[in-house]
């Protein structure tokens, strides 16, 4: 484990005093929720609007979407785009405030419930129960690697270890009733990652020379992308991918727009453990005053993670460990570029040896040469039996220390750029925007089984369904546990996070918006809507989305062994469900609806107080 | 721009830089607009949501 001086581990126990107290201090004066909601209670809008940017926020935003940026580049700040301008602005000022008085109206306490009695359907509110009650832990699994990763890193640990130390404290918080968020602590913690990511952002551009000149050294960068990188259309850290269509070099532009910008972007809007905030809302006031801090938190949130995270390429290249070898081809001499055949050096014979591949290949990689001594000074000296070789000295990009594991890029980059005191701060920052995050999403899985489908399939009678909750929690946190411990690597945290923003996106978005705003839509047409969009997104990700459906493996049977039934038909394989399920989703919604029954006049006036 | 190249990467910077812009301004615009006091619906509906999250 590495060495934590005695200053930090007294910052550490003061953090937690602080929080504590928050948390005793949020007991004491935060009766419940009526009190807040008509005794008049001030709760200051920053406390409001940080609490929800902590529970919005999380590790899978911070650690798993910034690694993705420190592969891919600044093209994922159209996603930071996404997230002010849709999640922030259009969630708050255009669905928030008719979200909050038809809810009331409705007496509706869960997304589902909204749903179902939006449109007086008892099959709605449990399709969309057990759609959420399936799917939410697969996010949830998302937010623990997101986590887990940086435990391992920070403290030494193996992955499973920090799995298993972290699960075990999610479990005792959840036994210890921690799904009831406390606003105070919630917003400390959303303050401290305020701070954290200004901190980060500030070392980060320091650290490089500047905003410009940090931009231009990642620009000039570019050259330094992995083939197979460069194959899919990759053109640098600070320019989009190849756009097209019909040939594979186009796949990045696809998965970069597709998955990452819009699956993400759009689909925050029909996030069920989202849309119940607007509900405890008091006022539009509220709303109002939430948009303001509420768009400069996702700002300095998932803006700096992205930027940074593609910055630490040109960190890594400055002042990462240094790699050893013989220099095979000068790319860019001017800016010290080199392919270089990587050696290390033997001990025991005292001289240095190439390292090879499993297929007995030498090891290259693209480094840049360290200005100030490329080669190093005794370097006269010899693989044994070959010719001496001067042994060069360069640095890599992000991705090559994490060892091809995008994940490990901001634990890192964290690790290697900042102070330890920033670390532990970042660290518990982290956990908190893990903790936030994990109990909304846990509210809305144990109240998807225990009131949406559990209550809903025993009408009539006087139980309750609070077992049916605690039970759907425990196997919810079991199957995430499991995910988090057999999914790794391919950008796993960045991609679980899209699939289940894209199913919901998919299944709800289209129904959610007739029922705020259009009183033609129909009974029947939600709900073909919604299994539409719901079939066509398993569809797609169970045939032709090829790295989710390389994993059922179903396409691979019917194809021979292809990834995707439209491997042959490039970029199709790599299209978003999004692109696909939501347009068939809301077509099917529009026509229906048009063909069919108009909606009962007294529901849509109980719905729209008319 | 900024030392970024492509011009759809800039965009992408400066427009997130303008959107949080958007949200200070209408939310400074705003900030005392939208008070809504509370009727019956939303007391019945918040006594429902203490019995909920107590059941919970």
């Amino acid at each position: 484990m590495n060495d934590i001086p005695l200053y930090s581990i007294i910052m550490v126990l003061l953090y937690l005093m602080l929080m504590s107290y928050l948390v005793y201090r949020g007991y004491r004066t935060t009766h419940n929720t009526t009190d807040y909601l008509l005794a008049g209670r001030k709760t200051h809008p920053w406390v409001m609007a940080l609490s929800y940017g902590a529970t919005f926020i999380s590790t899978s935003a911070i650690v798993g979407f910034g690694g993705v940026a420190g592969l891919f580049g600044m093209s994922l700040l159209w996603l930071t785009f996404c997230n002010i301008f849709v999640g922030i602005f259009i969630a708050f000022v255009v669905f928030g405030g008719r979200t909050r008085q038809m809810g009331h109206r409705l007496d509706a306490h869960t997304f589902p419930e909204f749903l179902g009695r939006r449109f007086d359907s008892r099959f709605i509110q449990v399709f969309a129960g057990l759609v959420i009650f399936l799917f939410i832990p697969l996010y949830a699994a998302a937010v623990l690697i997101g986590a887990c990763e940086f435990i391992a890193t920070k403290f030494g640990l193996t992955y499973n270890v920090a799995l298993f130390l972290f699960s075990s404290i999610i479990a005792v918080y959840v036994v210890a009733g921690g799904l009831k968020g406390v606003m105070y602590a919630d917003a400390l913690q959303g303050a401290i990652m305020f701070v954290g990511m200004l901190i980060l952002l500030v070392v980060g551009y320091v650290k490089i020379g500047g905003i410009v000149e940090g931009h231009r050294t990642l620009t000039g960068l570019a050259d330094l992308v992995p083939e197979n990188l460069q194959a899919m259309g990759h053109r640098g850290w600070t320019a989009m991918p190849a756009f097209g269509w019909g040939d594979p070099q186009y796949n990045l532009w696809w998965i970069v727009v597709s998955t990452i910008t819009l699956g993400v972007g759009i689909g925050v809007l029909a996030q069920p453990q989202l849309v119940v905030r607007f509900m405890t809302v008091r006022s539009r006031k509220e709303l109002n005053r939430a948009t303001l801090v509420g768009g400069l938190f996702i700002l300095v949130m998932t803006g700096v993670a992205f930027t940074i995270g593609s910055l630490s390429n040109a960190f890594f290249t400055e002042h990462g460990e240094p790699f050893h070898g013989r220099v095979v081809e000068m790319t860019d001499p001017q800016r010290h570029h080199a392919v270089v055949a990587l050696a290390e050096f033997d001990e025991s014979t005292q001289t240095w040896r190439e390292l090879q591949t499993d297929d007995g290949g030498r090891r290259k990689i693209n480094l840049v040469l360290d200005p100030e001594m490329p080669y190093l000074a005794d370097a006269a000296v010899a693989g044994p039996g070959g010719e001496p070789f001067p042994v060069a000295r360069g640095r890599a990009i992000s991705i090559v220390y994490a060892q091809g594991n995008p994940d490990q890029i901001i634990p890192l980059y964290i690790t290697a750029a900042m102070p330890t005191w920033f670390g532990l701060i970042f660290l518990l920052t982290l956990l908190a925007a893990a903790m936030s995050t994990l109990s909304s999403q846990f509210h809305a899985l144990g109240s998807s089984i225990g009131r949406d489908v559990y209550e809903q399939c025993v009408r009539g009678s006087v139980r309750r369904g609070a077992s049916p909750t605690r039970v759907g929690i425990v196997i919810g946190i079991v199957i995430a546990v499991v995910i988090s411990y057999h999914a790794r690597g391919d950008y796993i945290i960045a991609r679980a996070t899209a699939i289940f923003f894209g199913l919901c996106a998919s299944t709800f978005l289209p129904a959610f918006v007739g029922g705020l705003f259009f009183r033609r839509i129909s009974k029947a047409a939600v709900i073909a809507s919604m299994v539409g969009g719901f079939l066509a997104t398993a569809f797609w990700l169970v045939l032709v989305k090829a790295q989710e459906a390389q994993i059922f493996g179903l396409a691979e049977r019917l194809t021979g062994g292809k990834p995707s039934i439209l491997a042959d038909y490039p970029n199709w394989a790599v299209v978003d469900p999004l692109l696909i399920a939501l347009p068939i989703s809301t077509v099917i919604l529009i026509a229906v609806s048009l063909l069919g029954k108009a909606p009962d006049r007294e529901h849509l006036r109980k719905c729209f107080a008319d | 721009m900024l030392g970024i190249a492509d011009p759809w990467v800039a965009a992408a910077y400066i427009l997130c830089l303008l959107s949080a812009l958007l949200c200070i301004v209408y939310g400074a615009v705003n900030w005392n607009r939208g008070e809504e006091p509370p009727g019956a619906e939303d007391r019945h509906w918040a006594e429902e949501e203490d019995k909920f999250e107590e059941e919970l």
